[in-house]
Order: structure tokens, then C-alpha cells, then sequence
């Protein structure tokens, strides 16, 4: 099974950063990225991200594999965005410019290399700061510092278990593998298509089950202990905000703002070269 | 805070951590990027046909955001939402559905299976290729193609997957009407 990226502890000041700012942080930065298509902010958040993700230590080795599936995917999406629609970024720019000419309709124009080219970047200006943001957030702090944005704990909770019951899981489809493979399970490339699927399913089915089990375990330990009792609970893991918390929700608000005026000073979401 | 309630914050807990693991147990199509038959939808209907809108709604919010950024290193709203969307609409019959009664016979079958085939046209031809629009501008006939194939894909897992893990858990629960209230 593919290894799941996770919090890896470290000592910068990105890491000792509340969950919540890094929340924030996240939300409004992908919210921007999302609603501007302007090459100029998209190009200046990218370089940002990657400043930022540089101060966050983070070793490229660790993300790496995944960062190869992004492009992968990238490139797929862009090639079927100009199988579908090779017109898609004349229609945006309002001109156009034939570079040279394939097949039919499908010709190579500079608005629509331009276009994609914005696709590309769009998503590449939100995947470092994903990425630092699963690296550098310890899941018991962030679910505590939800509580205090006055989401209610039981979400904040839920997402504890979430974060807290992945390995349990992950241990128990290993351990169901194992047994079904000395059963006689063949999971390996050398049969067919089929058969894997239906050992798959022998898997699958045992797993899904022993983790209905586990949930009436888990809510009956809650109860014994008196979840939900009280409307305010205390967190073990809680951090208090500190200037840099401060610093860095101003920061993250007031570039979102700039971004946003900069994409529609000239009336509309995309920067128009042509 | 009732017994039910508990149980439900765990098992939006549990099951949003399956959920996020079961997405390495899809199987990619291919020729329409980002489509697979997934093995977590069947699981989605599932947990929401007994737990109900919120639970539904719940892990399938949370469990797609956190499975994008954990294995695609970015979160795409624009198919998180509709799944979220998705888990709530099927939960919405979560009662008529008598799982947990073991009451899960050939009429809840088809409701259930009616249920999945609205809930994915509405999520994936409709909610996601809008937003996929607005969000990505992203050309009409391509997200309406890609919507069109992963609803058509979740249709046929939530069918043979769904139904089977929700007839054999139905099956493990004793039936309500076994026995009687005494006066």
C-alpha cells in the first residue's frame, strides 16, 4: 500500500505556527487561487509557495512521488482540455493567433498555449502550500485549534479520530491481506484482472466490517468517559496564538485582498497579453 | 449529548479514515483523467444509507479533501463538494432503507439503488462540471464528458459493490419484527 503523506515533525517556525493559522492560510490561499486566472498573481503566489515551502525544511525526496502524480495528471488534463476544446482559449482572449495548423479543427494558436499554460500554473500556485500544510500540522493540534474558530468540537473531533485511525486501518487491511494471501489470495499481477478485483473484494468486505466493530468500540469508550457532556472541552494539545500567528493571518488577508483588486482592476479574471 | 450522536461523531471519524484508504483500492479507467471505479464510493453509500445526511455528508466532505491533499498535494472543491453533496442525498433516505432492522429486502434494494443513480447525476453531471466551470474555466464539453463518465462509473460500483456490502450487513443485523413488544 502507498505510503499516505503525513505530519513530520520538525522545528521551524512555519511548524510552530497554530493549526489554525495554517488552516487559514491554506483556505484563503486556495480560495484565491481558485477565483483568479491572472498570470501575473498566479506567478507571484507560485514563487511565494515555494519560499515558503523551502523555509519549511520539507525534503523534496518526501513529496517527490507525489509531485510526479500531479504532473502526471496535469498533463493528461491539459492534452484532454485541447482534445475537447482547442478553441477554449480563443473564446477567453477574444483573438487569435495561429501558430501553425494540425488536423481539422485543431489548430496550434498562442491563446490557447497561453490558456493552458494558466491551467498549469493555477494548479501548481496551491499544491506547495497543500503539501507544507499536511507536512507541518500536528493532527491533535489542529483539531484542537478548530475549536477555536469556534467550529464545535465534535467536528474537531471527528477529525481527530480521522487523522488518529489511519494507520489503525491501514494496519488492519494489511493484516487481512496477509491472512487472506494464506488462504490461498492471489493479489500479485500474475492473474488476471477479474480475480483481482474479486480478491479485492476479500479484502475489502472484512475490512469495512471489523471498522463498524471498531466504531461501536470507540463510541462506547466516548460515552464511558463523558463525550459531549459539556458544551466547552480542554485539549491536551493546544497552542496559544503568538505573534507570528498574528503576523501571518495579516499577511495572508491582506495579499488576498491585493490579489483579488490586481485580477479585477481590468474588469474581468484573466490577464489578457493579446 | 444522546448515545447516537456519539456514535455518529465516531463514525464520521472511522469512516473518513477508511474512506481516505479505500482510495488506494481504486481501480483507474484511463482515457478520461481523474476516473476510476472507486471502491470508497460504494463504501460512501454505504455508511450513509445507515448513518444518515450528516455522517454521509460528513466523511464525504472531509474524506475527499483530506485524501486530495494527502495523495495529489492539492484540494480540488470542485469534486469535494459534490461528494459531500452526494453522502448527504443518499443519507436523506437513510431510514427508509431499514439496515440496521436487517428489514434490507428487494423493495429497499431499489429504492437504495435509485436513490445512488439521482445522487450521482446530481453530484457529477450536474454540481461538479458547474463548479469545475466557474472555478477552472475549464471548456463545457470536457467536465461535462469527465462528469458524465465518473457518474456512469460510480453508478456501476455503487450497483454490484454498494448493494452486495449492504445486503450482507443487513443480513449480519436480526430483524426488528422478530420480536414484539409485551404490554
Amino acid at each position: 500500500m502507498a505510503k499516505l503523506l503525513t505530519y513530520s515533525e520538525k522545528n521551524t517556525w512555519i511548524h510552530r505556527l497554530c493549526g489554525v493559522t495554517k488552516l487559514i492560510f491554506f483556505i484563503l490561499w486556495s480560495v484565491v487561487g481558485m477565483v483568479t486566472y491572472d498570470t501575473r498573481v498566479l506567478g507571484v503566489m507560485l514563487l511565494l509557495s515555494l519560499i515558503l515551502f523551502k523555509m519549511s525544511k520539507t525534503d523534496y525526496r518526501q513529496v517527490a512521488t507525489i509531485v510526479k502524480v500531479v504532473g502526471f495528471f496535469l498533463l493528461i488534463n491539459v492534452i484532454a482540455i485541447y482534445a475537447f476544446s482547442p478553441g477554449q482559449g480563443t473564446k477567453i482572449y477574444n483573438c487569435r493567433t495561429v501558430i501553425f495548423h494540425i488536423i481539422g479543427p485543431y489548430d496550434i494558436t498562442k491563446e490557447q498555449l497561453f490558456y493552458e499554460f494558466n491551467v498549469i500554473l493555477k494548479y501548481f500556485t496551491v499544491v506547495p502550500i497543500a503539501l507544507m500544510f499536511i507536512l507541518t500540522t500536528n493532527p491533535s493540534e489542529f483539531a484542537a485549534s478548530l475549536n477555536k474558530l469556534g467550529i464545535k468540537y465534535t467536528i474537531g473531533y471527528s477529525i481527530a479520530i480521522a487523522l488518529r485511525y489511519i494507520p489503525d486501518v491501514q494496519n488492519d487491511f494489511n493484516e487481512i491481506k496477509l491472512a487472506q494471501e494464506a488462504r490461498g489470495i492471489d493479489m500479485s499481477v500474475k492473474v488476471s484482472l477479474p480475480t483481482r478485483l474479486k480478491s479485492m473484494f476479500a479484502i475489502i468486505f472484512p475490512l469495512i466490517f471489523s471498522s463498524l466493530e471498531r466504531i461501536d468500540t470507540v463510541s462506547n469508550a466516548m460515552e464511558l468517559r463523558g463525550f459531549g457532556k459539556n458544551k466547552r472541552r480542554t485539549w491536551y494539545s493546544e497552542k496559544k496564538f503568538s505573534k507570528s500567528d498574528y503576523l501571518s493571518i495579516i499577511f495572508v488577508i491582506l495579499s488576498s485582498v491585493i490579489a483579488i483588486i490586481i485580477t479585477f482592476y481590468d474588469g474581468n479574471r484573466f490577464y489578457n497579453p493579446f | 449529548m444522546k448515545k447516537s450522536d456519539i456514535r455518529s461523531v465516531a463514525a464520521i471519524g472511522i469512516g473518513t479514515a477508511l474512506f481516505i484508504l479505500l482510495t488506494l483500492a481504486a481501480i483507474p479507467v484511463g482515457f478520461i483523467p481523474n476516473t476510476q471505479l472507486q471502491t470508497r464510493v460504494a463504501f460512501l453509500t454505504f455508511m450513509s444509507a445507515i448513518f444518515g445526511p450528516v455522517v454521509g455528508g460528513a466523511i464525504g466532505f472531509l474524506g475527499h479533501a483530506i485524501a486530495d491533499a494527502s495523495f495529489y498535494g492539492g484540494v480540488w472543491w470542485s469534486w469535494v463538494i459534490p461528494e459531500g453533496v452526494y453522502g448527504i442525498i443518499i443519507g436523506i433516505f437513510a431510514l427508509k432503507f431499514k439496515i440496521e432492522d436487517g428489514g434490507f429486502g428487494l423493495k429497499e434494494t431499489v429504492l437504495f439503488n435509485i436513490a445512488q443513480v439521482v445522487a450521482n447525476i446530481i453530484a457529477w453531471i450536474v454540481i461538479a462540471p458547474i463548479l469545475d466551470i466557474v472555478i477552472y474555466a475549464e471548456p463545457a464539453n470536457k467536465v461535462f464528458a469527465q462528469g458524465a463518465t465518473s457518474a456512469l462509473l460510480n453508478i456501476i460500483t455503487v450497483a454490484i459493490i454498494g448493494t452486495i456490502l449492504t445486503k450482507a450487513y443487513s443480513k449480519v443485523k436480526s430483524k426488528t419484527s422478530s420480536l414484539s413488544v409485551e404490554d
